[in-house]
């Protein structure tokens, strides 16, 4: 190797240095988002905020778990201005800590439901959604099985092997921790153990499970409602359908994705703005029409062909009891599902 | 590059010791020690954090350790370790004799294909191999007229097995078809004048010469196999590596720390293993003789079989991956909402990798000349502490400086310079022994010679030394530059907020099922890891 190449070489990897080194600086007076939700799901709707107000943003994108426990640990340090969650659970344990800011009275009273905000005004839902089962009718079909009335049947030997989860996702996080309320730590951890023993599929998310029930590679999923019209909508002709779990069942939970503002946030001002146009007309509608949720506020009617939010037979809890996020994540992980 | 330079001084199997070469002012030695001290204490900032998250775990850690679920993951780790390197072991020997000492036809495109297997990131690997073997992927499109209706699927240990053999075997080809052509021509002769027939002498002349190269061989792919983390991540296989992700995310400092502490315990008594079962090497020549050609292995009526092999190995180590992206990058599959230009993710990979490599480079120099000019005890010590990222898996080093930035150097936290020290961290020793070899390959009364004509040390040392080494201190820029590119646990973890790389892209694509969106990025990594690797080899053939 001559001197010159590797003068030459040097020098262009300088320039790469160089050419990229710019960017690499972040806007300080950026707003900073910790979002839980995924940037598929949010991503748009951040960027349109940015383009109609002008305000900078940078998003943090992660597990809804994670983003929470990784507030909690940075604490008072924490660059995060919002947080956005999928999982009331997840705020209502930033609220416990005492992390979470106030929200003004205008901004809650936008949300129709009072169900569906932080009871102590720190956090406001965005969307809602249901828990579901989606199934392969044709697989079903040749396979003789029926749909099961309860979660809690799945793990039924006639499912080994065919059911997917996705264990480490906030909703099903929330899920179980609703078990846990409404039928105690003994049959929840009984249920995480039949659902093992029956051979239940893990995956990373929920659109990979419903990728999974078109493929055929399980026949049922424990998903939320929503995924799988962004795959209606492109191929109409895909075999999955949903399957709500009559009868109050903890199953049909209906949970919501939400935000709020960090009581250490040094640009609050910012933040209200943003978690207001998330509640705006422009961005509830982008939740219905685009990502298939149900929206918050009275102005805006779900765009696809859903049961109403009201007519899901969902079983009786509140939203802020679902809190207890560190035992429940403990009681997965001691489970074995992460394994 | 030689690969056996990646391994630390005191592990190397070739028995390689730094030597006094030439007296070096105090002066100089001094500065070079100075910057030297400062470079390792970087370096062991990792350890320091993890002992003590560690020791805060108090009582509580010692029980989580001692669970059967913790035990549960070091046998996981345990037996995938060896189970993907003996599988690699029982891939590479072979391929690596085929394609270098056999008439086997094609046997350059072979070996370029092998190697090129070894670009291939673990977790891309992995996600198209569960695609292809999955329950109702294209191996049960191929087994459906026969009844297959549905495969058990490979997540799990078989899968993670699959995808870190495949993409480990590189490993062991390389060293051992080096050594099969170092082999001396006169002891097979020896053998053979002695009555020996073809297959004696393959076992008592031949193996016994390629022994140390196959352990060292070995021990990549073991080293490999237990700080992976994209493998057993996809494949849903709890290794510690895995594990500790899970930890991590959930910012349970303390359980992360003690799973961290026992792999790199697991790591050094790998490498202690190592050292202690190899005997240093008594299979070369002690006479002057003449170096002859090697005999060309006639394959006969193993021809066909052979070539089978070497093509179910390309096949499914580098076909199946390219073919499946190909086809998730023509085929219907979910839109991704998201689009990143490709131009950013290239511009952003390929940055920080460059500048992460020259980092690397320049941390390494002094390091690597107190190892070749100035071997004392204490030097020595200081170059092998170095040599730590060895021990510490990319998952390991992202903990402890999450956990060191967002205590005690808020500044850091988030940012690419904090990134970049963990690049550096853990590919330092590759840097150091690229630079290492590169000077112990030049003849010291050249830069006498040129001290003798007036020069300065330093002036020395620049217009002499470093062009003659600039090859192979370009090879091991060129092998960090290839490793950054590709590494997926430490980016994914210190990255600054919305900073995207190919690794990050098709990671979270593969989260969501947005396939399209791995195709692409995918292809482009393996692309410009190919250019990379050229690059390494080149010099590999310059060298032999």
């Amino acid at each position: 190797m001559s001197t010159y190449r590797f003068k030459l070489s040097g020098i262009v990897l300088m320039l790469i240095a160089l050419v990229i080194a710019p960017g690499l600086t972040s806007a300080d007076d950026a707003l900073t988002v910790y979002s839980g939700r995924n940037e598929s799901l949010v991503g748009p709707i951040l960027e349109q905020f940015t383009e109609d107000t002008g305000v900078e943003i940078e998003v943090l994108y992660g597990g809804t778990s994670a983003v929470a426990n990784q507030i909690l640990t940075e604490g008072a340090n924490s660059p995060a201005d919002v947080f956005i969650a999928q999982d009331g659970g997840a705020l209502g344990a930033l609220a416990a800590a005492g992390l979470l800011a106030e929200l003004p009275e205008e901004t809650l009273a936008r949300v129709a439901d009072p169900a569906f905000v932080s009871p102590d005004g720190v956090w406001a839902g965005l969307s809602g959604r249901a828990r579901v089962l989606v199934y392969n009718p044709e697989l079903l079909a040749e396979m003789g099985l029926e749909l099961p009335d309860s979660i809690l049947d799945l793990t039924d030997e006639t499912w080994s092997g065919l059911v997917g989860w996705a264990p480490t996702n906030a909703s099903f996080v929330a899920n179980v921790t609703a078990m846990r309320v409404l039928l105690g730590d003994c049959d929840t951890e009984d249920w995480l153990a039949g659902m093992l023993a029956n051979g239940v599929q893990p995956y990373p998310k929920n659109t990979p499970i419903v990728q999974a029930v078109i493929n055929g590679e399980v026949v049922v999923g424990l998903v939320n409602h929503y995924y799988l019209f962004r795959f209606l909508a492109e191929d109409p002709e895909i075999t999955a359908t949903l399957h709500f779990f009559p009868g109050g069942d903890v199953g049909s939970l209906i949970n919501i994705a939400g935000a709020a503002i960090l009581a250490t946030s040094d640009q609050p001002d910012a933040a209200q703005q943003l978690v207001n146009y998330l509640l705006s007309d422009t961005a509830q509608d982008y939740f219905a029409q685009t990502t298939y949720e149900y929206p918050l506020v009275d102005s805006v009617e779900p765009s696809v062909d859903l049961p109403a939010l009201g007519d899901i037979e969902a079983p009786e809890i509140d939203l802020s009891e679902l809190d207890d996020l560190q035992a429940t994540l403990e009681m997965i992980e001691e489970s074995g599902a992460l394994d | 590059m030689q690969l056996s330079n990646v391994i630390p001084p005191r592990f190397r199997p070739t028995g390689h010791q730094p030597s006094v070469l030439t007296r070096w002012h105090v002066g100089n030695r001094q500065i070079a020690q100075i910057v030297s001290l400062a470079v390792v204490a970087v370096v062991l900032l990792p350890v320091v954090y993890l002992v003590t998250g560690a020791l805060s775990a108090g009582q509580e850690g010692i029980n989580y350790v001692l669970r059967t679920r913790t035990l549960l993951i070091i046998a996981n780790s345990v037996a995938l370790m060896l189970a993907s390197t003996f599988c690699a072991t029982v891939i590479g020997v072979p391929f690596a004799w085929l394609t270098g000492r056999c008439d086997l036809p094609w046997r350059r495109i072979w070996l370029v294909l092998g190697l090129a297997a070894m670009v291939m990131p673990s977790y891309l690997t992995a996600v198209t191999y569960s695609e292809a073997f999955g329950p109702k992927g294209i191996l049960q499109s191929l087994l459906e007229p026969f009844g297959v209706d549905r495969l058990p699927g490979i997540k799990g240990f078989v899968g993670a097995t699959l995808t870190v053999t495949f993409v480990t075997f590189p490993y062991i080809v390389l060293p051992v078809r080096a050594a099969i052509l170092r082999c001396d021509r006169s002891l097979e002769e020896a053998g053979q004048s002695l009555g020996l027939n073809r297959r004696q002498v393959f076992r008592q002349v031949i193996l016994p010469q390629l022994r140390p190269a196959i352990s060292a061989g070995m021990l990549m792919t073991a080293l490999y196999s237990l700080s992976d983390f994209g493998a057993v991540a996809v494949m849903h296989f709890n290794a510690f590596t895995r594990a500790i992700f899970i930890q991590t995310e959930s910012y349970r400092m303390d359980k992360a720390s003690v799973l961290a502490l026992l792999l790199i315990v697991m790591t050094l008594f790998l490498l202690i293993l190592q050292a202690r079962l190899h005997q240093p090497g008594r299979n070369y020549r002690i006479g002057t003789g003449a170096a002859r050609h090697l005999e060309t292995v006639s394959l006969g009526r193993w021809k066909y079989p052979s070539l089978f092999f070497c093509f179910i190995v390309i096949f499914i180590g580098v076909v199946i991956p390219v073919l499946i992206l190909f086809k998730w990058l023509f085929g219907h599959t979910l839109t991704n909402p998201i689009q990143v230009s490709m131009s950013e993710l290239m511009r952003n990979t390929a940055g920080v990798s460059a500048v992460s490599a020259i980092v690397v480079t320049i941390a390494a120099f002094p390091l690597a000349l107190l190892a070749i000019r100035a071997s004392t005890r204490f030097n020595r010590t200081l170059v092998n502490l170095a040599y730590t990222g060895n021990v510490l898996p990319g998952i390991v080093i992202a903990l402890a400086l999450v956990y060191f930035a967002s205590r005690n150097a808020l500044s850091l936290y988030q940012t690419l310079p904090l990134l970049i020290i963990a690049y550096a961290i853990r590919y330092l020793p590759y840097s150091i022994g690229a630079t290492e070899s590169a000077f112990s390959q030049i003849n010291p009364r050249f830069e006498e010679a040129a001290r003798s004509l007036g020069l300065s040390a330093w002036a020395a040392l620049a217009k002499i030394t470093l062009p003659l080494a600039s090859g192979g201190i370009l090879a091991g820029l060129a092998l960090v530059f290839l490793n950054v590119m590709k590494e997926l646990p430490m980016t994914l973890i210190l990255r600054p907020i919305g900073f995207r790389t190919f690794a990050v892209r098709i990671w979270s694509a593969y989260d969501e099922a947005f396939l399209s969106s791995i195709a692409l990025p995918g292809l482009a990594l393996i692309l410009v890891s190919v250019c990379a690797l050229a690059i390494i080899l080149r010099r590999e053939k310059a060298v032999n």
